[in-house]
């Protein structure tokens, strides 16, 4: 028998569950050449289970447009990888720009991710639509001239949120306990929710940073419980999300939970009777117009259940940027920004057209908050949100919830 | 109030060590025995889970919890005889490489048939909330956990110091060569071992599945923290394990009492700190096999 020092072993096995925690990518490429478009976005870590929602968003856009006719007579051809964590996001995005041909790119959940891809996309001067990331912070100091964001930002959800809650006495003069993600995004939510609460008369009375690998949330709950809060209010991200909805009914804190970040996955994912509350979100597959219902039959149909929120916004950008391509009879990214910049409206399955705000490159949409639907009254598993009404009002301009300038300034080079 | 806060965190570090011991020492006993590091007993704690919300859906919850462990170990017979039992005298590395392959093949199968989306159940309803003794809150459902990670402690210990099977366990674990000579074969006796090691992991993947997110990848999540607990408690120690698991769940604790962000990271640094006092672990025996 051979023998080997434990420790030489255990070092091994170590290294082994290190790098298992940088997950395996997995790959899916399209087979034709022609128009080639990238596709990044997280399969694994707390993101991946939302990320592959958006990857089958985006796979079935690429087949109903190629099964059209394709953009300018070609086919495209969707090159859709695991984009992991911001720096191997970035060498993937520089990589199928150089050396795959990529046109532009699409695609990232992650604010950190989308970050460093948009820095990418900016030195390789090709445009990245970035369609899950939801930091303030990328379409204000960090915007660059080929970025686009095609999710609400932070400040929306928590404007869409904070409206909801005013309205049912839940903010002035109430004492909020928050829990924030501790990366990019969640830094940016808390100081988007602190400028709320600033001017909404309401007090933060504690805040946690917490990891985003974290699963087990006790000693939060115990911190909440001490400090004795009005309302409790989450700030966090994926299955951060699942863990904490979970844990806060397993305990029963008496404190309503609220949240300015939710994604209909990690809803799903807690589980009816789990969830309660209200939450923001940006898209859901019982909004009622045509294109929807049309997406969500066609997705149904296909994966046999429902798209989420990051399949749907995967979808309809590569959608819309077919749609742009086939109108400027270009690929190239000067005449494509030009044409976005003109703000040109696109149909994105809601009650009002959206565009590309020409000085940040934020899709101006609607958004709304959602309530959570008694476990007796849900058709199946997947109608668990009752939408309120969109945001903002009918009458009222789109912009309305959207940071101004003054608030997110963007300067961008030429 | 100070003070009565911090408490409340080690205590409820104490219940969440009891958690991470199901998981850690299934892999203590499998490495002590087999000397193999066995890099796929998270994916026996993640197929614990998903069998446990399965098997809710049909029986309830209280028979899913109880018959999961026990389906789990079954599939532990198949991956002692035709998987482990080629690697107990062959090169350490090539164990690593076939249970993390191994791992990697159990996610991959379990997002094959449950989907990449994560599944969910609840936890009974008399279970839930919280319960307050004295001023200290406790969850009702962790405090069910506790008990029963308490009794197949208790089990599991009684089982290694008070009987045969125990003694031939042990002996296994310092001198192999010895135990052969006395004409004991030492390979039913690592069937039962790894039997019940992946039983314990599919146990703590089972009770946990109404409370955490249930998706492909939890496998790997949990296997990080139970080698830290096995790395910290030493090899081949039983109550080093428990001393671990439980020193853990109290350092995360208390790390989020005084220092929120630092929460995930204490668990590394008191590893580190051990390691550098005490390389075998907290109370790691000398095996002569492994030096």
């Amino acid at each position: 028998m051979i023998r080997y020092p434990r420790r030489t072993v255990l070092r091994a096995g170590a290294a082994f569950v290190g790098a298992s925690a940088l997950g395996f990518p997995a790959i899916v490429r399209a087979q034709s050449e022609k128009i080639r478009i990238g596709h990044l976005t997280p399969l694994t870590g707390f993101l991946g289970v939302i990320g592959s929602y958006a990857q089958l968003g985006v796979k079935l856009a690429a087949e109903e447009i190629n099964a059209s006719g394709g953009v300018l007579g070609k086919p495209i051809d969707l090159i859709s990888e695991d984009s992991i964590n911001p720096a191997t996001a970035a060498t993937k995005a520089q990589r199928m720009l150089e050396q795959d041909g990529a046109a532009m790119l699409l695609g990232e959940i992650s604010s950190a991710s989308s970050l460093t891809i948009m820095q990418v996309a900016e030195r390789n001067k090709k445009m990245f639509f970035s369609t899950g990331a939801r930091s303030d912070a990328l379409r204000g100091k960090n915007c660059n001239k080929y970025s686009f964001h095609c999710d609400i930002p932070n400040t929306v959800m928590v404007n869409a949120v904070g409206t909801a809650l005013s309205q049912k006495g839940m903010v002035k003069g109430k004492k909020f306990f928050t829990l924030t993600a501790d990366y990019i995004f969640g830094h940016d939510l808390l100081k988007a929710a602190k400028t709320f609460f600033g001017t909404h008369d309401a007090n933060l009375i504690g805040d946690e940073l917490i990891a985003t690998d974290a699963t087990d949330f006790s000693p939060y709950l115990l911190k909440v419980r001490q400090a004795r809060p009005d309302v409790v209010c989450c700030n966090l991200a994926g299955n951060q999300v699942t863990n904490l909805v979970k844990q806060y009914a397993e305990f029963g804190l008496p404190y309503p939970l609220v949240g300015f970040n939710l994604n209909t996955g990690d809803a799903w994912a807690a589980g009816a009777g789990n969830l309660g509350g209200t939450w923001p979100t940006v898209w859901y597959h019982t909004l009622d117009n045509p294109a929807s219902k049309a997406f969500v039959a066609a997705f149904t149909k296909e994966y046999g259940k429902p798209p989420e929120n990051h399949a749907w916004i995967d979808y309809v950008t590569l959608k819309l940027l077919a749609e742009a391509i086939n109108t400027t009879k270009s690929t190239e990214s000067n005449e494509l920004i030009a044409y976005f910049e003109k703000q040109s409206q696109f149909d994105i399955m809601k009650a009002r057209k959206a565009y590309f705000r020409s000085w940040d490159h934020q899709l101006v949409q609607e958004a709304y908050p959602f309530t959570v639907k008694p476990k007796d009254q849900m058709k199946d598993q997947w109608d668990m949100l009752v939408l309120g009404e969109a945001v903002p009002a009918a009458g009222d301009p789109l912009e309305t919830i959207y940071p101004t300038r003054q608030q997110n300034p963007c300067e961008m080079k030429a | 109030m100070q003070f009565e806060f911090l408490l409340e965190q080690v205590v409820n570090g104490l219940v969440l060590g009891g958690y991470y011991l199901l998981i850690a020492l299934g892999l203590s006993l499998i490495f002590s025995v087999g000397g193999i590091v066995n890099l796929a007993h998270g994916a026996f704690y993640a197929l614990g889970a998903y069998v446990c919300v399965e098997l809710t859906k049909q029986l309830g919850f209280a028979a899913a919890v109880v018959i999961s462990p026990f389906a789990v170990a079954t599939l532990g017979i198949l991956f002692e005889r035709f998987i482990l039992r080629r690697f107990y005298t062959a090169d350490p590395i090539l164990s690593l490489l076939v249970t993390f392959g191994l791992a990697m093949v159990a996610e991959q199968a379990i997002r094959m048939i449950w989907g990449a989306a994560p599944v969910s159940t609840e936890i009974p309803q008399n279970f839930r909330g919280s319960v307050i003794v004295g001023d200290f809150l406790f969850s009702r459902y962790r405090l069910l956990i506790l008990a029963v990670v308490a009794a197949i402690l208790l089990g599991v210990w009684l089982l290694l110091q008070k009987t045969s099977f125990g003694r031939v366990v042990r002996a296994g674990i310092q001198r192999q060569d010895m135990v052969a000579a006395l004409g004991i074969r030492l390979q039913p006796y690592m069937t039962a071992i790894v039997m019940l090691g992946v039983g314990m992991a599919a146990l703590g993947g089972a009770f946990f599945a109404p409370i955490t997110t249930v998706h492909p990848a939890m496998g790997a999540e949990v296997m990080t923290i139970a080698f830290v607990v096995v790395v910290i408690g030493g090899l081949g120690s039983f109550w080093g394990v428990v001393v671990a698991a439980l020193l853990v769940g109290v350092v995360r604790g208390i790390a989020i009492h005084f220092e929120p962000a630092a929460g995930e990271a204490s668990i590394y640094i008191l590893m580190f700190l051990v390691l550098l006092v005490r390389p075998r672990g907290l109370l790691g025996e000398r095996i002569e096999k492994f030096e």
